[in-house]
C-alpha cells in the first residue's frame, strides 16, 4: 500500500501529558499504575488514571460535552501542540478534506452512570444529562471536530480494545479512495464504573499492576488515556514517521475469549505485513496487545512466534499505561512511533519471572538500537483484531 | 465517485418484514401500514442468542441473512460493515441499573455483549470468516458513514461488503434521551460497480458543504436514524435514477447518484 505521512502526534496517558512524558516514564521505567483510588469505588485494583482531567472542565460554547471522556480529549489535544498542527493543516487542506476518525469504547458513559444514580421518583433522568454530547459514542468525535474546526467525514470506530488501531486502517481507505487529503485518527476511553465492574464480572482485574508476560500474571489493570495522529499523504522526499501497513482480522471464535492458536491475531499480523511489502525479518520490534490475562498473552504469543519465531524481540507496554482499552490502539501507536523515532525498545515492566511456557523472545529490559519497522498489535472483544506497521518513509 | 452495486437487500421495520415487502410499500404499489413485527430469531445465532441474546444482535443478523440470499455473494465473502446510532439500549440499561446498586453486580454475559462490535462479532463467528470487521457510530449519520466506509472498502480491494445499519428503541429512562421510537434494521451487500449483476447501481462520493438531506418517505419510522437509508431504497424499489444527499457527521453529505 501507499504509506501516509505521520506528521503530527499526541498523547495523555497515566505516564503524563505529552508523548515525552511518556518517553521519559518508558526510559526510566517509571509506571504509570497506581493502586485504585476513585472515590467510591472500593475495587482491589490498579489503575492508570490522567493526571489533571478534574481540573480541565470544558465550558463555553461546547459545555454541554463536559465529561470526563471529554475533558480527557481536550487533554490529548493540547499535547504535543497537537491542536496547533491541526489549525495549520486545516489552513493547508481545507476543513471539509480532513476526515476523522476516534476510537472509544464507552465515551462519557460515566455521567449516565452518574444519572442513574440520582434517577427520579418517576424514574426520570436528572435535568443536567446530556446523553448526546457524553454518553454517545459519537459524542467524542463531535467534540474533537467541534474543537478542531473540521467539516470531514467523521466516525467513531468501536470495535472493544481495537477501536484506535483500527481507525488508522479506516483513514487510509478513505484518503485512497479520494473522500480526503488527510485525517486525524486517535482514540479516547477514559476511567468509570461500567469497565471495572465489567472486566471484574468476567474475572480479568488483577489485584496487583499488570504483569504481562510473567509467569504469574492473574489479568489486567484498567487505564485511561486519549491520544491523537494527523496522517497525511507523503510529499516527495518526505524523511517523516509513517503508516506502512495494517492488517484487520476477526477470531470468529468466541465474545470474550481469543482464539486458542490466535489465528486471528495471526491474520492480522501477516497482513500487515503483506499491505507494506514487508517479511517478517524486517521488522525490529512488536510492541505486544499484551494485556496480562493468562489466555491473551498465551495466545498472542503463538500467533507471533508462528511468524516470526524467536527472532523478534516483543514486550508488552500495559504494564506501564495500563490497559486503556478502545485507547490502547493510539497509546501503543504513539509509543511504537517513539521506538521508532528515537531507536529504542521499553522491555516489560512489572515483570519478575518471564513465563518460561512463552516462545516469543520478551524482552524485559530497555535496548536501545535503531528501528526500522515496529509491529503494534490490539484485539478487542468478540475476536477483532488489528495490527499496525509503523516505520519512517524512504 | 466510486461506483457500488447493489447485490441483495434485508429489511426489518414495523410494517415492512423483509425486502420483498418494503420493496412493494417503497414503490408506492402498496399502502404503508404501521404494524409491530414478531421479534427476529435468526438461524445463524446459536439457540440460546437466538432467544435470549442481544435484541440488537438478532435484528441485524436476521437482516443480514436476509441480504445474502440470493445476492450471488457467499456469507464469509463479504466484508462486514456495521453502524448503530445508539448501540444495544436494552443492555446499557441493564447495566447502568446495576451499577446504581450498591452491590455493583455485572453480568458478565451482557458486559460482552455490550461491545459495540456485537452483532459484527457474532456475524464473523456464524459464518467462520476471520475477514476484519468494522464497526461505526456516528451519530444520526451513522448509515452515511457506513455508506462511505463500504465504499472505500470496496475501492481498496474487496469484492464484497455486507452493510449492517440498525437501531432499535432505547427503554426508559433513556428513551426521554434518545427518542428513536421504532426498530429498523438493514442489510446491503455491495460489490464493486462491474462486478457482475446488481439490483441497482450507486455512486458515492462525499459532498462539501451544507445539503438538503432526502427525507425519509415513511413519517412513521423517521425517528430511526437507519431511516435515512429508505429514499435511496425507494428509488430503488421504483426503479428509478435519482440523485440524492445521505447525512455526514457535521453538515456535510454523502452524495449518491442511484441507477436501475
Amino acid at each position: 500500500m501507499t504509506p501516509l505521512a505521520i506528521t503530527a502526534f499526541s498523547l495523555a496517558s497515566p505516564l503524563g501529558n505529552g508523548s515525552a512524558a511518556a518517553l521519559e516514564a518508558l526510559r526510566g521505567r517509571r509506571g504509570g499504575l497506581r493502586p485504585n483510588d476513585l472515590e467510591g469505588v472500593p475495587l482491589e485494583t490498579w489503575i492508570g488514571r490522567v493526571a489533571g482531567v478534574e481540573e480541565t472542565p470544558i465550558g463555553g460554547e461546547l459545555a454541554a460535552f463536559d465529561c470526563r471522556n471529554n475533558r480527557l480529549a481536550e487533554l490529548g489535544l493540547r499535547a504535543d501542540g497537537f491542536a496547533d498542527a491541526i489549525a495549520r493543516a486545516r489552513a493547508r487542506y481545507g476543513a471539509q478534506r480532513i476526515a476523522l476518525f476516534l476510537g472509544t469504547t464507552t465515551a462519557g458513559i460515566a455521567e449516565t452512570e452518574k444519572a442513574f444514580a440520582q434517577r427520579g421518583a418517576d424514574g426520570a433522568l436528572p435535568a443536567w444529562f446530556h446523553y448526546r454530547e457524553t454518553h454517545n459514542l459519537f459524542s467524542l468525535c463531535d467534540y474533537v471536530q467541534r474543537r478542531l474546526g473540521l467539516a470531514g467525514p467523521a466516525a467513531t470506530v468501536s470495535t472493544a480494545c481495537s477501536s484506535s488501531a483500527k481507525v488508522f486502517a479506516s483513514a487510509h481507505r478513505l484518503i485512497e479512495a479520494g473522500f480526503a487529503d488527510a485525517a486525524v485518527v486517535g482514540g479516547v476511553d477514559s476511567l468509570c464504573l461500567m469497565t471495572l465492574y465489567g472486566f471484574r464480572s468476567l474475572e480479568l482485574l488483577s489485584s496487583t499492576p499488570c504483569r504481562p508476560c510473567d509467569a504469574a500474571r492473574d489479568g489486567l489493570s484498567i487505564g485511561e488515556a486519549a491520544g491523537f495522529a494527523l496522517l497525511e499523504r507523503p510529499q516527495p522526499g518526505e524523511r517523516s514517521l509513517a503508516l506502512l501497513g495494517y492488517g484487520e482480522s476477526s477470531d470468529a471464535y468466541h465474545m470474550s475469549s481469543p482464539h486458542p492458536e490466535g489465528a486471528g491475531a495471526a491474520v492480522a499480523m501477516r497482513e500487515a505485513l503483506e499491505r507494506a511489502g514487508a517479511e517478517p525479518a524486517q521488522v525490529g520490534y512488536v510492541n505486544l496487545h499484551g494485556t496480562g490475562t493468562p489466555a491473551n498473552d498465551r495466545t498472542e504469543d503463538a500467533a507471533v512466534f508462528g511468524l516470526f519465531g524467536d527472532a523478534v524481540t516483543c514486550s508488552s507496554t500495559k504494564g506501564w499505561t495500563g490497559h486503556t482499552l478502545g485507547a490502547a490502539g493510539i497509546v501503543e501507536a504513539v509509543i511504537s512511533l517513539l521506538c521508532v523515532r528515537e531507536g529504542f525498545i521499553p522491555g516489560s515492566l512489572n515483570v519478575a519471572s518471564l513465563d518460561p511456557a512463552l516462545k516469543s523472545r520478551v524482552a524485559i529490559a530497555a535496548q536501545v538500537r535503531p528501528l526500522a519497522r515496529v509491529l503494534s498489535n490490539s484485539f478487542g472483544f468478540g475476536g477483532n483484531n488489528c495490527s499496525l506497521l509503523f516505520g519512517t518513509l524512504a | 465517485m466510486i461506483g457500488l452495486s447493489v447485490c441483495g437487500v434485508g429489511l426489518l421495520a414495523p410494517g415492512l418484514a423483509g425486502w420483498a415487502a418494503a420493496r412493494r410499500v417503497l414503490a408506492g404499489e402498496q399502502p404503508y401500514r404501521y404494524e409491530a413485527l414478531p421479534e427476529p430469531k435468526p438461524d445463524a445465532l446459536p439457540p440460546n442468542e437466538r432467544r435470549r441474546g442481544a435484541r440488537t444482535v438478532r435484528w441485524a443478523i436476521a437482516a443480514a441473512q436476509e441480504a445474502l440470499q440470493g445476492s450471488g455473494v457467499a456469507a464469509a465473502d463479504a466484508a462486514p460493515v456495521c453502524a448503530s446510532s445508539s448501540g444495544d439500549g436494552e443492555i446499557v440499561v441493564q447495566i447502568m441499573s446495576a451499577l446504581a446498586q450498591p452491590t455493583r453486580e455485572v453480568s458478565p454475559t451482557r458486559f460482552h455483549n455490550s461491545v459495540h462490535n456485537a452483532a459484527a462479532s457474532y456475524w464473523s463467528i456464524a459464518c467462520g470468516s476471520r475477514r476484519g470487521a468494522v464497526t461505526l457510530c456516528a451519530y444520526d449519520a451513522s448509515f452515511g458513514a457506513a455508506l462511505l466506509e463500504a465504499a472505500a472498502l470496496i475501492h481498496s480491494g474487496e469484492s464484497a461488503v455486507l452493510l449492517l445499519v440498525y437501531d432499535l428503541p432505547y427503554p426508559e429512562p433513556l428513551l426521554a434521551v434518545r427518542p428513536v421510537r421504532e426498530p429498523l434494521a438493514l442489510a446491503l451487500v455491495l460489490r464493486g460497480e462491474a462486478q457482475g449483476p446488481a439490483l441497482a447501481r450507486w455512486r458515492i462520493a462525499p459532498a462539501p458543504g451544507p445539503a438538503t438531506i432526502s427525507p425519509v418517505p415513511i413519517s412513521e419510522l423517521a425517528s430511526n436514524p437507519t431511516a435515512q437509508a429508505l429514499p435511496l431504497l425507494a428509488a430503488f424499489a421504483r426503479n428509478e435514477s435519482a440523485s440524492l444527499h445521505v447525512g455526514l457527521a457535521s453538515g456535510c453529505a454523502v452524495a449518491v447518484e442511484a441507477r436501475p
